[in-house]
């Protein structure tokens, strides 16, 4: 699982950081940063945190590949 | 259009966010047809925000950001190739392989690459580096890994920015040379400029505003320093020329597009312009290396170099591509951007250089949170928030709106009587280096002469493939 989150759209709820620590974490008060690829014992917490976010900023997907036809 | 919009062939130049977004929506809006992306790096589309954060901070490995996708897009990829030429009279895009991919409809999304230090022997030392693609950043965190003993970035926009903010970070000693008075004013203008230069500067950054770099030095082919235009000198190991970016528009040189250094002119449903100003039925394009008129800044021709810019006019081009004439829909997305530095985080809506004033609408510089509203002409025309984010979807709505500035009260915590002060946004005709939205409704590049058809005999021109 490949994560994007818009950043654009975040302000910082911070709903996804207590759901899935070891993803997602806030740098200073309001600046997410987090981990594109998601490690496999991570997509349960990710996946709660994607239908968590108030403002629906996490874009989850299969990694884009050259491969998908 | 000819044929059917929702079939033929459609090839999308740039294998980045806007050309994979594109290729998704073509795909969810019922391309059946064949899809073609050409890719000159060798590996499939990636995210760049996290390379000048989380990757250099060691956070994510550079070749971890990579994109998701939404779909299945069922697409021939032809990566690590470029573009080198496109004939629109025979619909057909050159590849430096040789190769020619013929196209019914053509997406050009090529966006844009970092500008390389401008002496090439100087740019050639072991150390000195540019920011803009995974394997730049890769190299960049592994010298930052190595414990250099003083890093040098060559320019303070957003970029040059997160770099020192990274360095920092890390407890490397770091020198900001900064041409103009201080960091983003190129983006954000002189008021929030000043908020940014304290910020390095109580972050440690040894921050030199109003000088350029004038040589950067070395031995035995290893970068030793720099020298600066004021006669100072700095020690450095790693040099990393942030100078901003330069549009990927040299392959459609003789096209007969409106290519130039400030990108290609398309109309608002992102169709391409040839050099005449007539809109193309079958070229489209988006991202970064677009330029195209925004109503809401009066029409003034915007080029973005902004991620969500990207997302956006990528679906609306593709919309396009697909959709008969009335069907069309216009790329009127309000410019939104994001930057995190120095334990501040900043945000942006509207266009912040298209601006005479600006006041502090919220908060203040000590707290370190504040809401900067910009304002033309007697309207809001951006506002720029740090560490304040919830707030500026409020400020979108007055932009869209055309609401008065300075906006009325609406804040709890606004300071007591808000005054506007000048925005001291730099001269559009000069521009800085690091503005991450470029006005270039002034100033044609060049002055164009009308070619009649049965004209002297050019290469390029249009007549040579007359049926």
């Amino acid at each position: 699982m490949q994560i994007i989150v818009d950043l654009n759209r975040c302000q910082a709820y911070a709903q996804c950081v207590f759901l899935a620590p070891e993803v997602f974490e806030l740098h200073g008060e309001e600046a997410l940063m987090y981990l594109s690829a998601v490690p496999p014992e991570q997509q349960e917490h990710v996946r709660r945190a994607v239908a968590a976010c108030p403002v629906q900023a996490i874009l989850p997907g299969e990694l884009a590949s050259i491969d998908d036809r | 259009m000819t044929g059917e919009p929702r079939g033929g062939r459609i090839v999308v130049v740039g294998a980045s966010l806007a050309g994979l977004r594109a290729a998704e929506a073509l795909r969810a809006k019922g391309f059946a047809g064949e899809l073609t992306i050409v890719g000159d790096e060798p590996r499939p589309p990636y995210d760049r925000p996290p390379l000048s954060k989380q990757v250099l901070l060691g956070r994510v490995r550079a070749q971890d950001v990579g994109l998701p996708r939404r779909r299945a897009v069922a697409a021939r990829w032809r990566l690590g190739v470029s573009a080198t030429g496109l004939d629109p009279s025979v619909k057909r895009v050159l590849l430096a392989d040789g190769d020619r991919l013929r196209y019914d409809r053509l997406l050009i999304a090529t966006g844009t690459r970092a500008r390389p230090w401008p002496h090439p022997e100087q740019a050639a030392l072991d150390g000195v580096l540019t920011l803009r693609t995974v394997d730049d950043a890769g190299r960049l965190a592994d010298r930052l890994d190595a414990g250099p003993r003083r890093v040098l970035v060559i320019g303070a926009g957003f970029t040059g920015s997160e770099i020192a903010s990274a360095c920092r970070e890390r407890g490397l000693d770091v020198t900001v040379v900064e041409r103009g008075p201080a960091p983003l004013v190129g983006a954000l203008g002189g008021k929030l400029g000043a908020l940014a230069a304290d910020a390095q500067r109580a972050h440690g950054v040894d921050l030199r505003c109003g000088v350029t770099v004038s040589e950067l030095r070395g031995t035995d082919g290893r970068l030793t320093g720099a020298e600066l235009s004021d006669g100072g000198r700095i020690d450095a190991d790693v040099a990393v020329v942030a100078l901003g970016a330069v549009r990927n528009t040299e392959w459609l040189t003789g096209s007969g597009l409106a290519a130039g250094s400030r990108g290609v002119a398309c109309d608002a449903g992102c169709r391409a312009f040839d050099m005449y100003g007539i809109v193309t039925d079958d070229v489209f394009v988006a991202g970064d290396v677009a330029r195209f008129p925004h109503p809401l800044f009066e029409y003034q021709m915007l080029s973005l170099e902004h991620w969500g810019n990207a997302v956006a006019q990528a679906e609306v081009a593709a919309h396009n591509m697909v959709s008969a004439g009335p069907d069309r829909r216009p790329h009127l997305t309000v410019p939104a951007f994001w930057s995190s530095q120095f334990g501040l985080n900043i945000k942006s809506v509207g266009v912040p250089t298209f601006s005479d004033q600006v006041m502090i609408a919220q908060g203040s510089p000590q707290e370190g949170r504040l809401v900067a509203v910009y304002g033309y002409r007697g309207r809001v025309t951006a506002a720029v928030s740090v560490n304040r984010a919830k707030w500026l979807e409020h400020y979108r709505h007055l932009i869209e709106s055309g609401a008065p500035f300075p906006p009325g009260p609406g804040a709890a915590d606004g300071p007591p009587a808000p005054v506007p002060v000048p925005s001291d946004v730099p001269d559009p005709a000069a521009l800085s280096h690091g503005p991450t939205v470029a006005l270039t409704g002034h100033l044609p590049d060049r002055r164009l002469a009308v070619v009649h058809r049965g004209g002297p005999a050019d290469q390029h021109s249009h007549d040579q493939e007359q049926p």
